[in-house]
This record gives structure tokens, sequence and C-alpha cells, in this order.
């Protein structure tokens, strides 16, 4: 538990002494979002509907750009053998780097969602419902997201690798975060959605740290 | 007769190779004449659908396609986590051998839908349950085969390439949950994909053939990349060296 607290001290200390670099995702995340009124039409009622839907795919890609990073810094600098051979177990770092991730890219696009939410003329309570999606979503994006970032490290165009393969593995958490903001606007109950969302987070949260671990094992 | 070990010993490439070789040129016959006789039975021996005439006769090649593209891609994850768990390097490269094959097969189950589609529903694509995961497995091959291809060290490549393949067995039916609920959720009654209630003998026939056939085809394709994947891999081995050298005398 140590272990797995300094590093993710150490890696949101790093983040702190670079902070352009840090906001970066969140920029994407609200630009890529701004995109979408200019493709499909200014009309009200359309963005509306599709709002959840569009945060929620933002956010998708907005995490997963910062994901190419995640141990390359680390693995270039030799830092990540040394962790690795340090004693701390390979699933602790793995959840660490998972937890930092999300603390540098999850967190700041759900402080962010409100502001695409009203621009996109959602009701408040409809806010509250995809933060509340957003909240126990990310990190299900980060935890996988560690995992694909672990397998392709030091590969060639490794960026759009970790796209092709965590992005459908992602599915799932796109379905149940912004279906629970389309079902509460409908007047269905959200939970169910919350819940499903839940049950994800604790098994990527029990199984993805075990494989970005094997596949952290693998790729140094 | 107790042939439990013999099977081990074909996990070695040399005799592995050997025995594909055999093999091949039977699963090939065996497919071909199938494939013919499922089609024969299916264009000219099968009755006319009551609802939805000449059309539905693309279900013969369409859900072996779809059985297959599932099949296969539970036989790579055991594959590639037999080599991953007992280190066997024959596993690996079947793993490897059988992804193409069941991303082709996935693609045909997409493409044959859609051809099925446009007649029947009216649109070549329609964000069903069924067709969505079976699109998102055209995916999970391609993400298997992007990340194996993209790494040079053929170790780590078989490894990364189980730990994702064995990812996405578990994935696959949390996927299709999601996407089944996703549907029920966001789209009305609008398409019901529930098959004929009973199907005629000659129809199932012609589809358990086809379902052999590409069994058999599955089979021998696999095993051809397999044989030239452990000729890559065994290059430098004296058995692949003795083999090259008599072909090269047998050629002069």
């Amino acid at each position: 538990m140590n272990g797995l607290l300094a590093i993710l001290a150490r890696d949101l200390r790093l983040a702190s002494r670079r902070p352009t670099e840090a906001l970066m995702p969140v920029v994407f995340f609200v630009v890529a979002a701004s995109l979408f009124p200019f493709g499909v039409g200014p009309e009200p009622a359309m963005l509306k509907q599709i709002a959840p839907g569009i945060v929620w795919v933002c956010a998708l890609l907005s995490s997963m750009l910062s994901l190419g990073s995640m141990y390359a810094g680390d693995h270039a600098d030799g830092s990540l053998e040394q962790m690795l051979i340090s004693g701390i177990s390979a699933v602790e770092i793995a959840a660490a780097k998972s937890l930092a991730h999300w603390f540098m890219s999850g967190l700041p696009l759900i402080v962010v969602s409100p502001l695409l939410g009203l621009l996109f003329d959602m009701a408040p309570d409809s806010i509250g419902i995809m933060m509340l999606g957003l909240i126990i979503g990310t990190p299900v994006l980060s935890l996988l997201g560690s995992m694909g970032s672990a397998l392709t490290l030091g590969l060639r165009n490794n960026a759009i690798l970790i796209l092709l393969i965590v992005l459908p593995l992602c599915i799932p958490v796109l379905i149940f975060g912004a279906g629970a903001v389309s079902a509460y606007e409908v007047g269905l109950a959200p939970d169910g959605h919350f819940y499903l969302l839940g049950a994800l987070l604790l098994l990527s949260a029990l199984g993805a740290p075990v494989a970005t671990a094997a596949a952290l094992r693998i790729s140094v | 007769m107790n042939n439990l070990p013999r099977l081990f010993t074909f996990a070695a490439p040399s005799r592995f190779y050997r025995l594909a070789g055999w093999t091949i040129p039977g699963f090939y016959g065996i497919a071909i004449l199938s494939a013919l006789a499922s089609l024969y039975m299916g264009f000219f021996v099968a009755p006319v659908d009551a609802t939805q005439g000449n059309s539905y006769r693309i279900i013969f090649i369409h859900v072996p396609a779809a059985w297959m593209s599932m099949v296969l891609y539970m036989a790579m994850a055991f594959w590639a986590a037999i080599g991953w768990a007992f280190n066997a390097r024959m596993a690996f490269m079947l793993a490897r051998a059988l992804a193409p094959t069941g991303a082709a097969f996935t693609f045909l189950a997409l493409w044959t839908g859609a051809f099925w589609g446009k007649p029947t529903w009216g649109a070549w694509w329609v964000w069903d349950a069924r067709l969505t995961s079976e699109l998102i497995l055209l995916f999970l091959y391609l993400g298997y085969m992007a990340l194996v291809e993209a790494i040079d060290d053929t170790r780590r490549a078989d490894q990364a390439g189980a730990l994702l393949a064995v990812v996405g067995a578990i994935n696959v039916p949390i996927i299709y949950f999601s996407v089944r609920w996703w549907n029920t959720l966001h789209q009305g009654a609008s398409i019901s994909m529930t098959a004929a209630p009973k199907m005629a003998s000659t129809m199932l026939m012609s589809m358990l053939l086809m379902t052999i056939a590409c069994w058999s085809y599955a089979f021998a394709v696999v095993f051809v990349r397999a044989r030239a994947i452990v000729l890559e891999r065994e290059r430098s081995t004296e058995w692949v060296q003795a083999l090259l050298g008599n072909s090269v005398k047998e050629n002069v």
C-alpha cells in the first residue's frame, strides 16, 4: 500500500511540474465535444438529445489519448524497471499508475463536464446523472487503458494501437454511462445503469491491475 | 491404447509440421465436397421460404460463418492461454494462425448479413444486438492481429497477444450482454431476428453440410498458415534446413 501511495504521489508531483501537459486531455475534451454542433447542426433539440453520447465518447477518446505516455516516460529512463525490481508488487504499480492516470485525465473531465452539459442545453439533473456516471465509469477507462498501454510499451505507432486494443473493451462503459442519462431523460430510473457501471468498475479494479502487471512483465 | 502422451508429441513443431502436412489435403477435400453438396442442396433441393422467398438462402453460408467466427475466437484464446501457461511454442503459433481465419469468417458473417438484411429488412445494417457484437468481435480480432504484428520480438508478441486474447475472451460475454441491453433500451420492437419457427430438414441439412465445410476449410488454412509460421520461426533448426536442402536437391 505504501508503494502504491508513493508511486501515486510521485506521478502527481511529476504532472504538477508540467501543468500545461496535464491540462491537455481536458482541453481536447472540450474542443472535440464542441466540434459536434458544427457537424450535426445547431438545433438545440437534437443537440440536447445526443449530448450524453457526445460527452461520453469525447471523455473516452480524451482519456485514451494520454495513455501512450502512461508508462512510456518511465520505461525510457529506466525507472519502470527499477520500480519492478524494487520489491513493490507489479500489481500495486499497475494500480498506482491507473489511479494516477485517473486523477490526471478522468477527474478533470468530470469537473469540466457540467460546462459541456450547459453548452448542449442539458437539464441540471441530467448533468448530475451524467457526472455520477462519469465518476463511476472513467476509472474503468483508466484501468483498461493501463493494460493497453503496458502491452504496447515501446512499439511503433503505439498511440493508434492502444486505441484499437482498448476501445472495443470500453464499449460496455460507454453504453451504461450514456444510457443512464438517456434512461433518466425518458423518465426511467437510471439506477440499473449505475449498478452495472459499478459492477464493471469492481471487475476491472480486481482484474485489470493483474492483467497490467502481467503485461508489464511481458513488455519490460 | 493410451494415446494421451502421443498427442503431446505433436507439440513439437517438427512433428506438427508433418502431421499437418498429411491432413491438409484431406481437410481441403472434405471442405470442397461438403461445400458443393451444401450449395446443391441449398439452391436446388431446399424449398422456397414462405415469407422471405429466395433471399433466405444466404443463411446457408451466413450462419456457419457466424458460428465459426465465435468458435475460432475461443480456439484462439484457448491456444494462447495454453501457450502462455505451458510456454508451448506450437500453441502460440496456432493462436496466431487462427486469428486471420477467424477475422475472415467474422467479416463474411457481417457481409452476408448485410446482403440478407437489405431484401428482408430494407437496410444493409441495423444496430441489432447480434450484428453489433459481431462487429465488436471483428474489432477484437483486428486488435489482436495488429498487436502481434507490431511487436518484432516473437516471444513478447506471443505473450502479449495471449494476454489480449484471454482478456478479450473474458470480455466477449460482457460486451454481448451490454449490447443486448443497450439495444432493448434504445430500439423499439422494430425488427425481430427470430428465425423461421420450423426449418425444413433439407434446409437444416444444407446448413450442417456448410458447417462441416467451414470447419474443414478452417482446419486446412490454419494448418497451412501454422506450417508457414513453423518454417519461419524454426528456420535455423536442423530439421528445417534438412527439409529445405532436400527440396532444393529435388528441384535441381
